[in-house]
């Protein structure tokens, strides 16, 4: 008889396995549905490994989609550990793309250096007071974040529409004669636009390399600092930090300012780094906000493995965008993402529990209380907190 | 007297208000099991997809095509329900991650999309709709008949289905299990009932009502495809069941309530009054924000509603 039993500790090598292996069995299952629908599965992937790392600028191409990931996925990998749902990532990225090229076009005379200092601040700023509603909502109204956050990517997607689309704002472009035919934003001075680093044949952009630091910063913060250990403990029991004297309320509102500006930066970067105009449909389109989440939450939302994970998924999407048409299906990017997420969350058991096959009668052998020990680190097992209607942070 | 502007905006606040009424019965169930199902959204869209497919190459009459495309629209909710309730029920894993995870699967750039695409659907005109039905020849009552007696199969099925939501919750042995299940899992087992097996029954079942609600989309409200053809109903419905404490007589009141300010923008729009559109398509999203602050905020200190179960595994103690 099959039976589980409860691990003590995650081994470090499953931390490993389980994402290689989630992606192996959901290229398996797009696989089936491409064959159902007559395409060759093996063909559809060679192309999109082609288009996605292989073929010559393809891995300048694959981080392009990457850059935006890496953000939005700490985005999400900061408020998840502290079960802090945040699923507002999308909505936040508009909102720093809008904040940045209001930044870029207003001050756009001024030398380089200090716009782009200019224009990433003000996505991050931008980022962090869309993501402060529901952050003070949750923790002084008791409102469930993953709803409010959500609501507020519509709401934010609507606001870039009517600002480009049915106003005569500061973005839209109403000069120039392709703007007379289709509506747009406003075209950035040269002088915003980020810089990319050359490693060879790859051209890094800014925003993946501050998306580099700041995800080394993340893992310092989390491993080493006393504010740090706040969090973990916070995000184990939200009682337990109480107890200990822990701002609990302040720490959930930092996190979410923290991870709005994260987000904010991401679309900073679309601005600064690809765009250089405000386009709220080319954002809409691509949903990078919502991917960040199936990022993080491939690698366990630790900092340091996500930038792969970014690369991976960045990859995926670069692909979809290359082979758009008959070999590539429509819609294929998100059903392999939801596939993947669903086998991590799958292979998350064998993280949380060892498979034994022996005769049921020998399992009495375990030690009674070892339930609920499955380590602080990972806020993502055993007794999820849903805050469905009140946060739990009334007592 | 039936074409004045209050009756025909309650009468399109009963249409627009049905996908929510039954994407949120469907997820009251769940939850009233302990499942909070996040993926509501993309099982309405895959429901969508499905029943437009049928509905566009099934050759037969109206009645029966119709008929096979929700059935379609169900299975398909069922299915993602399942999967849904394998993740979180036999795998014991995260009900807010897998949600999303088969939202992003099912939703506008996933498996809809996918769908949809190779059998290329947008654009398409719808050949079938579902039609209002003029029940009793009581249409023409003053305010009552367009309401009452002048809706499509869907809206009554609707209201049937909210009936016996009701009587199985409340009068019911199963539902009476259904309800401690959801608030104490643990003493639901010690008195005999099969926990996972109610939490899979009924995250199944809610899937079904998702497939339904996005059905409604496609063969009733807007008789075509385009992606993401159900824009945030879902989530709205995942407030809805919260707004409703999580009692289906307080959902339905919900459900036309954000029916209203739905059609509120369709319907003043079509009169000629000009305010930006993206103001009106913003509403409900703002409505929903404001109602589960009020509902959280002022009416939670009651500590009404919510299954205290929700959202917690379930393992037997060995």
């Amino acid at each position: 008889m099959i039976r589980l039993e409860r691990r003590l500790e995650t081994p470090r090598w499953l931390g490993v396995v389980i994402p290689l292996a989630s992606v192996l069995v959901a290229l398996l299952v797009a696989g089936v549905v491409l064959l159902a629908s007559g395409h060759s599965p093996v063909e559809v992937y060679r192309s999109m490994i082609e288009a996605a790392f292989t073929a010559p600028g393809a891995f300048s191409a694959t981080l392009v989609s990457a850059t935006p990931l890496v953000l939005t996925g700490l985005c999400a990998a900061l408020a998840f550990r502290m079960r802090v749902y945040n699923i507002g990532g999308e909505g936040q990225l508009y909102m720093g793309a809008l904040g940045a090229s209001a930044v870029g076009l207003a001050l756009g005379g001024l030398p380089g250096p200090v716009v782009i200092l200019a224009m990433i601040l003000a996505g991050m700023a931008a980022g962090s007071v869309w993501a402060a509603i529901p952050g003070l909502l949750r923790t002084y109204a008791n409102t469930n974040e993953i709803l409010t956050t959500l609501m507020l990517n519509y709401v934010a997607g609507l606001l870039g529409y009517y600002l480009i689309f049915d106003s005569n704002s500061f973005w839209r472009d109403t000069t120039s004669p392709s703007a007379k035919v289709f509506p747009q934003g406003k075209t950035l001075a040269d002088s915003t636009s980020w810089p990319a680093f050359h490693l060879g044949a790859v051209t890094v952009p800014l925003g993946f390399v501050l998306g580099v630091v700041l995800a080394a910063v993340m893992f310092v913060v989390l491993r080493s600092t006393k504010s740090g250990f706040q969090l973990r403990v916070i995000a184990g029991s939200d009682r337990a930090g109480r107890y200990a004297g822990m701002r609990t309320k302040r720490a959930i509102v930092l996190v979410m300012l923290g991870s709005g500006a994260l987000a904010g930066l991401a679309g900073a970067s679309q601005v600064g780094d690809f765009s250089h105009l405000f386009d709220p449909s080319g954002l809409q389109q691509v949903s990078y906000g919502y991917t960040g989440i199936v990022v993080a939450a491939l690698v366990a939302f630790e900092p340091l493995p996500l930038v792969l994970a970014a690369i991976l998924l960045g990859g995926l999407i670069n692909a979809g965008f290359t082979l758009q048409g008959a070999t590539f299906p429509q819609g294929l990017v998100g059903m392999i993402e939801g596939i993947l997420l669903l086998c991590v969350l799958c292979g998350s058991l064998f993280g949380r529990f060892r498979i034994r096959m022996r005769p049921a009668a020998a399992g009495a052998a375990r030690t009674p209380g070892d339930r609920g020990s499955a380590g602080e680190d990972r806020p993502l097992v055993e007794e999820q907190e849903i805050p469905i209607l009140a946060s739990g942070s009334e007592p | 007297m039936n074409h004045a502007l209050v009756v025909t905006l309650l009468a399109s606040a009963v249409a627009y208000g049905t996908p929510l009424l039954l994407g949120g019965l469907g997820e009251l169930l769940a939850e009233r099991s302990g499942i909070l199902n996040l993926g509501l959204e993309g099982m309405m869209l895959v429901g969508a997809v499905v029943g437009f497919w049928i509905s566009q190459s099934n050759p037969g009459p109206t009645s029966v095509t119709l008929a096979l495309a929700l059935l379609g629209a169900i299975a398909a909710g069922a299915l993602m329900g399942l999967v849904h309730a394998i993740v979180t029920i036999a795998f014991e894993a995260n009900q807010v991650v897998s949600g999303l995870a088969l939202t992003i699967f099912g939703g506008a750039i996933g498996l809809s999309s996918y769908l949809a695409s190779s059998a290329s659907l947008g654009g398409q005109p719808g050949h079938h709709q579902f039609q209002p039905i003029d029940v009793f020849g009581l249409k023409d009552l003053p305010v009552v008949g367009p309401l009452l007696f002048h809706q499509d199969a869907m809206v009554y099925l609707s209201w049937a289905l909210t009936l016996a939501t009701v009587w199985y919750l409340y009068h019911s042995r199963f539902g009476l299990h259904l309800r401690s299940v959801g608030e104490s899992p643990h003493s639901a087992d010690s008195m005999g009932v099969n926990v996972a097996a109610y939490r899979y029954v009924h995250t199944v079942v809610g899937g079904a009502f998702a497939g339904m609600a996005g059905a409604y989309f496609s063969l009733a409200l807007t008789p075509s495809w385009a992606d993401g053809l159900t824009a945030g109903a879902g989530w709205i419905a995942l407030g809805l069941v919260i707004f409703a404490f999580w009692r289906p007589g307080l959902l339905v009141v919900g459900a036309y309530l954000f029916g209203l300010v739905t059609s509120l923008g369709f319907t003043l729009q079509s009169r000629g009054v000009k305010l930006p559109p993206e103001l009106f398509a913003a509403l409900p999203y703002l409505l929903t924000i404001v109602v589960l602050v009020l509902v959280s905020s002022v009416w939670s200190r009651r500590r009404l509603g919510a299954p205290a179960g929700l959202g917690q595994p379930f393992r037997r103690e060995e």
